[in-house]
C-alpha cells in the first residue's frame, strides 16, 4: 500500500486564492498547540503575537517599517521565481545596497552637501544589489552554474564584507570603538512620514514599487515574456524571447529592489551602519513573494502579515519571555503550509492497495 | 454441441477521465487467430481500450474476458501472463544498452543475458525480423527498434499482439516488411490486434473492423467487403472532400533560400545537418518528407531562426541574408512558423489564447504599443481565427490545454495564415489532428500558397505530402535530397530516399 500524488486536471483559480488562507490559519492553529505544549494561554499568546502589533498607530507605523524591506525585495523575487530564476540571494543584495548606500553617505560626511545625497544612496544602494545579483546571472548564464547555490553562497560574501567594513575602515573614529560607523546626517536619511515614529519614505516608495510591479506583469510585454519564459520556455523562444536575457533583466530588478530596500533601512530606521542589519528579510521575503503568489498586490498583502510575526515576536519576546526563535518557527510553518497546500491544490493524493501497474 | 469461447471479450467497457468518457460501453471480440482492426480518429478511444485490454488501466465498468472466463487485468504482467503482447507506438527502449539487455529487462522472469540473446537470435531468425543481439539500440534506426518491441513480445508466445499504429514511424518499405512479419505471426495461429487509422493498411490485413467513434462503436465489418471512403465516413461521420489542389501554372519569385546550411545539433541524441539547399519559390508548396529524427527538428529551428545559422547567407528570405537573425526579424520580412509541437512550443499550455496570440505575433500584430499589450486587439484576433479556421471552443478566450488537438492546431496553424504571410514553414501541420481538421489546414495551405505565398512543409506522413505538395525532397540523416516535381513522382522512390538509398554513402555511416 503506498500514497500516489496525481496531477490535477482542472486546478480551480478560486482555489489558488483561497489556499494562502487554509495555510494561514493552519499556522494559527499549530501555533496554538505549541503554546500550550509551551503552557501558556494560546488565545492571550497568539493574541500578543497578531492582535497587539495592530493595535496602536506606534505598532502600526512599526509595521509599515517592517513591512517595507519585505514587500520591495518580494516584488523583485517574484518577477524572478515566475521566469524560473531561483534568486536566493535577496539578504546579500540587501547588504550589498546597504554597503553601496553607505558609501554615498560616508563619503558625504561632513562636508557641504544638499537634498541631493539620499537620492543618491538610494541609486548607489540599487547599483550595488543589482551588481551583486548578477554575478548569479553570470555564472547561470555563461556557466550554467546552479543559481540557487551561488545567489544563496554570496549571501555570506556581502555579510561578511560588511562585518570587516564596520569593524575596519568605516568604524566610527568617535564611537568608543563599536562596530559600527557614523550617524548619518540628516541628509543622508530617509525622510520621516510622521513627527513621532518610525515610518518613512520607503514605505511610499514600496507601495509605488508594487504598483509599478503589477502594471509590468499585468500589461506589459516585457512582463509577458517574464511570465511565458517561466511557464514554457520552448514556447518563449518561439515568441522570440531570450531565456538569458531574462536570467540577466531579473537578476538585476530584483537585486537592485533588494539594495534598495537595504539602503532604505539603514537610512530610514538605524542611521548608521552596523555589522547585521537585517533580521533575515531577504528570506523571509522569498515565503512572501510565494504566500503573495508571485503577484505584487499579493506581496504586499503577505508582506503586511509577515511584518505581523517579526513584531509579533519581539512583543512575545518582553511580555511572555519567548525566545525569538519562536519567530522563525512561525515564519518556517508558513512556508511549510503554504508550499503543502500549493501541493494539494495542483495534486491529489491517492492511496494505492497492492503493485501498481509495472510501466 | 458448443461453439468454442472467442479468444477475448470486452464487454462494455466505460472509462472515464474526470467529465471524459474516453471509453463508452465498447465491446468488441477477438477470436482465435483473427486479424482485428480497430479502427478510429485520434481521440476516439482507441488507445484506452487497449491499455485498458493490456492491464495499463482498470475499467470504470464493463468486463473483459479471456477463453471465455471473466479476467481482471491489474498489470501489464497479469496480461503478459495470459498471453497478451502489445507494442507501443513509442518504444520503451533504453538507449544506452544492447538489444538483448532491453529484452532481458523487460521478460517477466530472471533469466540470463546470454541466454535471452540466444533465444532472441532464435525467434529473429524464425520470424524473419534481423536483429543483432548485441547492438546498442541507440544505432538502430526507427523501423529496428520497432522490430526489438515485436521480438520481445514474440518470446513470450502471445496469443494476442496488440500494435499501435505500428507503420506511423515506418518507410513504406519498413511497412512491407513489417506486414511480411504479421502474415507469419498470423500463420502460428496468433490472433492480431491491429489500430490504425491508415484504411488501405486495414484492408489489406484484416478481416475484420472495429471502428470507434468518439468512444462508442459505431460499426463492426469485414474491411474487404467495404470501399475505404466507407471505412472513412463511418471513422469520421460526414464525407470529407479531397483537398483542392490545381497544378501550379507558373512559380513566382524565391521567397526562401538555402545554400549550403550545415550545423551541429545542440543535442547529443539529436542529428547534425550536412550542407542543406534548398530553394522555395512563390505559389508553390514544397514537401520535406523523411523518418522522424532524421534532422527535421534542426531544420525547422534553423529556417525558423530559433536557432541561429553559423553565417547569414546560409538562410536568404526574399533576397536578405537572416541565418543570424532571430526568429522576430524573419517574421517581419513575412515570414511565419508553426513548429511540430503544439503544446509547449507552439501555445504555452496554461496561456489563455489571446496571449498565444500575443506570443507569435508581438512583433507584427500592432498588439503592442509602448511597450504595452492591447489586449482586446489580441482577443479580437483570436476571435477572427475562430471564425476563419472554424476553431470550437467553449468559452471566448480559453487556456491553450483547454482545447482538442485538432481545434488547437487549428488555431496556431490560423493565427500564422491569417497574417497573409509570405513565407510559411510549417512542421508535421495535422499530426494528430482529426480528418475534418486536418482536411481545413491542408487546403489552408495551399490556397495560401496559390495565393502568392511560399509554403515549406516537414511532415512524416507522405500522403498528405502527395496532396498538397508541388515539389518534394526527402530528409534522411541530416542530408536533403534534390526536390522534385511532385506530380508523377512515385512513392516508391520517395520511400528508398527517405530509407537513405541514393544518398552519398557517407551519408549512411555505418557506424
Amino acid at each position: 500500500m503506498r500514497l500516489v500524488l496525481t496531477k490535477r486536471e482542472d486546478a480551480s483559480p478560486w482555489m489558488s486564492l483561497v489556499s494562502p488562507l487554509v495555510a494561514v490559519a493552519l499556522t494559527l492553529v499549530s501555533g496554538a498547540v505549541m503554546f500550550v505544549l509551551l503552557g501558556l494561554d494560546p488565545i492571550k499568546a497568539l493574541g500578543i503575537y497578531f492582535i497587539s502589533p495592530i493595535s496602536d498607530v506606534w505598532a502600526l507605523q512599526e509595521l509599515a517599517v517592517k513591512a517595507t524591506p519585505l514587500v520591495l525585495i518580494s516584488v523583485g523575487l517574484s518577477l524572478c521565481y515566475l521566469s524560473n530564476n531561483w534568486n536566493i540571494g535577496a539578504e546579500g543584495q540587501f547588504v550589498m545596497g546597504a554597503i553601496f548606500g553607505g558609501a554615498v553617505a560616508i563619503a558625504t560626511h561632513g562636508v557641504a552637501n544638499g537634498p541631493w545625497v539620499f537620492p543618491a544612496m538610494m541609486l548607489a544602494g540599487m547599483v550595488g544589489g543589482a551588481l551583486l545579483a548578477l554575478v548569479p546571472a553570470l555564472l547561470k548564464t555563461r556557466f550554467s552554474a546552479n543559481e540557487i547555490l551561488t545567489s544563496l553562497m554570496l549571501v555570506y560574501v556581502a555579510e561578511l564584507l560588511l562585518d570587516w567594513l564596520v569593524r575596519g575602515p568605516w568604524r566610527d573614529p568617535q564611537g568608543f570603538n563599536f562596530p559600527q560607523s557614523v550617524m548619518f546626517e540628516p541628509e543622508a536619511q530617509a525622510l520621516r512620514l510622521m513627527a513621532d515614529g518610525r515610518v518613512n519614505i520607503g514605505s511610499l516608495i514600496a507601495v509605488v514599487v508594487v504598483i509599478l510591479g503589477a502594471i509590468l506583469l499585468g500589461r506589459t510585454l516585457k512582463g509577458f515574456e517574464i511570465r511565458l519564459v517561466g511557464e514554457a520556455p520552448r514556447a518563449a523562444r518561439f515568441a522570440g524571447f531570450s531565456e538569458k536575457r531574462m536570467t540577466w533583466t531579473v537578476f538585476a530588478i530584483s537585486g537592485a529592489l533588494a539594495g534598495l530596500a537595504g539602503i532604505i533601512e539603514v537610512a530610514g530606521t538605524m542611521g548608521q551602519l552596523q555589522p547585521s542589519i537585517s533580521p533575515g528579510y531577504g528570506f523571509t521575503a522569498i515565503i512572501v513573494a510565494f504566500l503573495g503568489r508571485l503577484n505584487p498586490v499579493g506581496c504586499l498583502i503577505a508582506g503586511l502579515f509577515l511584518a505581523v510575526t517579526f513584531i509579533g515576536g519581539e512583543n512575545a519576546q518582553i511580555s511572555l519571555r519567548l525566545p525569538l526563535d519562536v519567530t522563525r518557527v512561525f515564519q518556517g510553518m508558513l512556508l511549510f503550509y503554504v508550499l503543502a497546500c500549493d501541493a494539494f491544490l495542483t495534486y491529489r493524493i491517492r492511496l494505492v492497495r497492492g503493485e501498481g501497474a509495472a510501466a | 454441441m458448443t461453439v468454442p469461447p472467442p479468444l477475448v471479450s470486452a464487454q462494455g467497457i466505460v472509462k472515464r477521465f474526470g467529465s471524459l468518457l474516453a471509453n463508452d460501453h465498447v465491446s468488441l471480440t477477438v477470436a482465435e487467430g483473427e486479424t482485428h482492426a480497430l479502427l478510429g480518429e485520434n481521440g476516439a478511444g482507441k488507445s484506452t481500450f487497449v491499455k485498458i485490454l493490456y492491464g495499463l488501466l482498470q475499467p470504470s465498468e464493463g468486463t473483459l474476458s479471456w477463453r471465455g472466463e471473466e479476467v481482471r487485468l491489474r498489470s501489464p504482467a497479469e496480461a503478459r501472463r495470459l498471453g497478451i503482447g502489445m507494442v507501443f507506438q513509442h518504444f520503451s527502449l533504453f538507449d544506452a544498452l544492447t538489444v538483448a539487455e532491453n529484452v532481458a529487462l523487460a521478460l517477466d522472469g530472471a533469466e540470463p543475458v546470454p541466454s535471452v540473446a540466444r533465444r532472441l537470435a532464435e525467434v529473429s531468425r524464425a520470424y524473419g525480423l534481423p536483429l543483432e543481439p548485441a547492438r546498442e539500440v541507440w544505432r538502430l534506426s526507427v523501423g529496428e527498434r520497432q522490430r526489438i518491441e515485436i521480438v520481445r513480445c514474440l518470446m513470450q508466445n502471445p496469443k494476442l499482439l496488440i500494435l499501435d499504429e505500428p507503420t506511423s514511424v515506418l518507410t513504406p518499405q519498413e511497412t512491407e516488411g513489417l506486414f511480411g512479419t504479421l502474415a507469419r505471426i498470423k500463420a502460428e495461429g496468433c490472433a492480431i490486434l491491429y489500430i490504425s487509422h491508415k484504411l488501405e493498411e486495414v484492408r489489406r490485413l484484416c478481416e475484420t473492423a472495429t471502428i470507434l467513434r468518439h468512444g462508442k462503436v459505431v460499426e463492426t465489418c469485414d474491411p474487404r467487403a467495404v470501399s475505404a471512403g466507407m471505412l472513412a465516413q463511418m471513422m469520421v461521420g460526414v464525407g470529407i472532400p479531397p483537398t483542392r489542389h490545381d497544378p501550379l501554372e507558373q512559380a513566382g519569385p524565391v521567397r526562401l533560400d538555402v545554400r549550403s546550411l550545415s550545423a551541429p545539433s545542440p543535442d547529443a541524441h539529436g542529428t547534425s545537418l550536412k550542407s542543406i539547399s534548398l530553394d522555395v519559390r512563390a505559389g508553390e508548396v514544397l514537401g520535406v518528407a523523411g523518418v522522424a529524427g532524421n534532422g527535421q527538428d534542426e531544420l525547422f529551428a534553423l529556417l525558423s531562426g530559433e536557432m541561429p545559422a553559423a553565417s547569414a547567407e546560409t538562410v536568404i528570405i526574399d533576397g536578405v541574408p537572416v541565418g543570424r537573425a532571430g526568429i522576430n526579424a524573419r517574421r517581419k520580412l513575412g515570414g511565419a512558423f508553426v513548429p511540430e509541437e503544439r503544446l509547449g512550443h507552439a501555445a504555452a499550455p496554461r496561456f489563455r489564447l489571446s496571449e498565444n496570440a500575443l506570443a507569435s505575433g508581438h512583433a507584427t500584430n500592432g498588439f503592442v504599443r509602448a511597450g504595452f499589450v492591447d489586449r482586446g486587439a489580441a482577443l479580437s484576433w483570436v476571435d477572427r481565427v475562430t471564425k476563419a479556421f472554424d476553431v470550437r471552443k467553449g468559452p471566448r478566450d480559453p487556456e491553450a490545454k483547454a482545447l482538442s488537438g485538432g481545434n488547437l492546431q487549428k488555431f496556431v496553424v490560423g493565427r500564422e495564415i491569417l497574417r497573409k504571410p509570405r513565407l510559411l514553414i510549417v512542421a508535421q501541420p495535422t499530426w494528430g489532428v482529426d480528418a475534418g481538421a486536418a482536411a481545413l489546414i491542408r487546403q489552408a495551405l495551399v490556397d495560401l500558397a496559390r495565393g502568392g505565398a511560399a509554403v515549406l512543409v516537414i511532415s512524416q506522413d507522405l500522403d498528405e505530402l502527395f496532396e498538397i505538395s508541388d515539389r518534394m525532397a526527402v530528409i534522411f540523416h541530416g542530408r536533403l535530397s534534390p526536390a522534385q516535381d511532385a506530380r508523377g513522382l512515385a512513392r516508391e522512390s520517395v520511400g528508398l530516399l527517405m530509407g537513405g538509398a541514393g544518398f552519398a554513402p557517407d551519408a549512411a555511416e555505418a557506424a
